[in-house]
């Protein structure tokens, strides 16, 4: 009975579920306070107001004629910084992520342990890799705003420095996930470094890579239009513009393509996957 | 043959495709390439040396860092709660009509990216970090209510059907014979989502919704390097902190 009892009403994990819930609470609240969290804001008289006017200027969305044009032009253009900046990508992507392939060790042959040189060459390179993509696309365009002014050449070279170093870490995963018996094997009989990586590592590999590059464009995509924001050229720029000028039905119109945009090149980019697998 | 014969096919177009590309880009490449431009973006990233470490700077980047740290834990977490209630419709709980309107709801908030959200909120809610919270929640919510939907689509009904059918109450059903099936991979989407959502967080400021990026954009924008050298290096370090923290959660959270 008291066994029973006991059981009843004691919860045999409580201290910890205690604990979890007071962590919890313990950062939740300065955590609010950080971020000045108060939904009143949207509904003092002033903010409505804005938001009135602002939402009111929305429909019906931008339709005349010269302004559907720049809408075309400029959803080529992010199409085209996309493109751009993921072709600029792989061509600094794949030869570092060569440079950094394990795989293609020739010290490591034999011994199992690479030399001191070649590891340290090839942790330098990862390290250089995680540096490109651990700073945003969006303050590399920044940055090269800077240096090169405003325009799509500030937009390629963001896109193609931060996603150097996504889709070179991804490579260099995927051809060490391998089965890297048969490289390793047209190493130890002399082949050359490259013979080897062609012969022994790429056909099996080459759908996933393929495939991988194909999604990041479709990352690219969106990103482009993100970078348009700081001045990095295609539709994201002529958003910005309508925005800081409050005129909503361009905006709309600039959504809505940005809509159709994202999902043409998820559709194209599933359609090519499923072709390739 | 045929097939290819269809991947040159597909080789020759995607090739045109991307000569079109580079083509309709406006700007001088040839400039871009030269030893001028190099120099000047070298003189760029030199400049940012040594960062700047004067001590009311450095207590005003830590604010700032505590800031971005802030925006993304609260906006992954309303992104939680929200993609959770939305998730139920969207898996189909409550038939097909509620399903495709959470879906479209949810496909509507996916699409428009956190600057973009911001952008629109600052405007409504003015500057600061509050409308940057929620930008971040509402593109989160799109994303983890259409992952936790799959989630829950994919795992077995019948305990839930079974506890129903003894009269089970649908909320007390739903928390012990559905929810607990999917935490594992729910711990994992949020854990990834914050991840992402510390990147976005550090940035979103450029549009004026606080945090680091509010404090970047500003410093860059009057050209004092030095102070920009610091704040990049918060985010580099913020960053690299919140994966180490990630996985070890999540590490911790798998079986």
């Amino acid at each position: 009975m008291l066994l029973a009892k006991s059981q009843r009403w004691r919860d045999p994990a409580w201290p910890r579920r205690a604990t979890g819930a007071a962590v919890f609470l313990l950062v939740l609240l300065p955590a609010g306070y950080l971020t000045e969290f108060n939904p009143g804001v949207f509904f003092d008289a002033s903010s409505l107001r804005a938001s009135r006017q602002f939402l009111a200027t929305f429909f019906p969305p931008a339709h005349s004629l010269a302004f559907l044009q720049l809408l075309v032009g400029s959803a080529w253009k992010t199409v085209a910084i996309a493109t751009s900046g993921l072709v600029l990508a792989l061509i600094l992507a794949i030869p570092l992520s060569l440079l950094a392939n394990r795989t293609l060790s020739i010290s490591r042959l034999g011994t199992g342990t690479m030399g001191y040189i070649p590891a340290a060459v090839r942790a330098g390179l990862r390290w250089g890799l995680s540096l490109l993509r651990s700073i945003p696309e969006l303050v590399w365009a920044l940055l090269f705003v800077r240096a090169v002014g405003l325009g799509d050449t500030a937009g390629v070279m963001a896109i193609s420095l931060t996603y150097a170093g996504m889709i070179g870490k991804v490579f260099l995963e995927i051809y060490e996930s391998q089965d890297t018996r048969a490289t390793e094997a047209l190493l130890a009989n002399g082949a050359r470094r490259l013979h080897a990586f062609f012969y022994g590592t790429l056909p099996s590999c080459l759908p996933e890579l393929v495939s991988y590059t194909i999604y990041r464009w479709e990352c690219a995509i969106r990103s482009s239009v993100i970078l348009g924001f700081v001045g990095a050229g295609g539709l994201g720029q002529q958003m910005e513009l309508s925005m800081r000028m409050l005129a909503g039905g361009e905006v709309l119109s600039f959504l809505l393509v940005f809509m159709v945009l994202v999902w043409l090149a998820d559709q194209l980019s599933q359609g090519l996957r499923t072709w390739i697998d | 043959m045929d097939r290819l014969i269809a991947r040159a096919g597909l080789a020759c177009g995607v090739l045109a495709f991307i000569i079109a590309c580079f083509m309709s880009l406006s700007g001088d490449w040839s400039g871009l390439f030269s030893r001028e431009a190099a120099r000047s973006m070298l003189a760029l990233l030199t400049s940012f040396f040594p960062p700047e470490v004067a001590p009311a700077f450095l207590r005003k980047a830590a604010y700032a860092t505590l800031e971005t740290l802030a925006i993304s834990w609260i906006g992954t977490l309303l992104a939680v709660i929200a993609g959770l209630f939305c998730a139920l419709p969207a898996a189909g709980l409550w038939g097909a009509v509620p399903k495709g309107i959470t879906r479209m709801l949810l496909n509507a908030l996916r699409a428009v990216p956190e600057l973009v959200w911001a952008a629109l909120l600052v405007i409504a809610a003015g500057l600061g970090p509050f409308p940057g919270t929620l930008a971040l929640a509402a593109h989160t919510t799109g994303v983890l209510g259409r992952l936790f939907a799959e989630a829950l689509e994919n795992a077995p009904r019948e305990p839930y059907l079974a506890l129903r059918r003894h009269g089970v109450g649908p909320v007390a059903a739903l928390s012990y014979g559905l929810l607990p099936q999917i935490t594992p991979q729910l711990t994992s989407y949020t854990l990834y989502r914050w991840e992402n959502n510390i990147r976005a967080a550090a940035v979103l400021g450029v549009a004026g919704a606080g945090g680091l990026g509010q404090l970047l954009y500003y410093h860059m924008g009057l050209f004092h390097f030095q102070e920009t050298g610091t704040i990049l290096l918060a985010m580099l370090l913020l960053v690299g902190l919140v994966d180490t923290c990630s996985n070890w959660l999540r590490r911790r959270a798998m079986p």
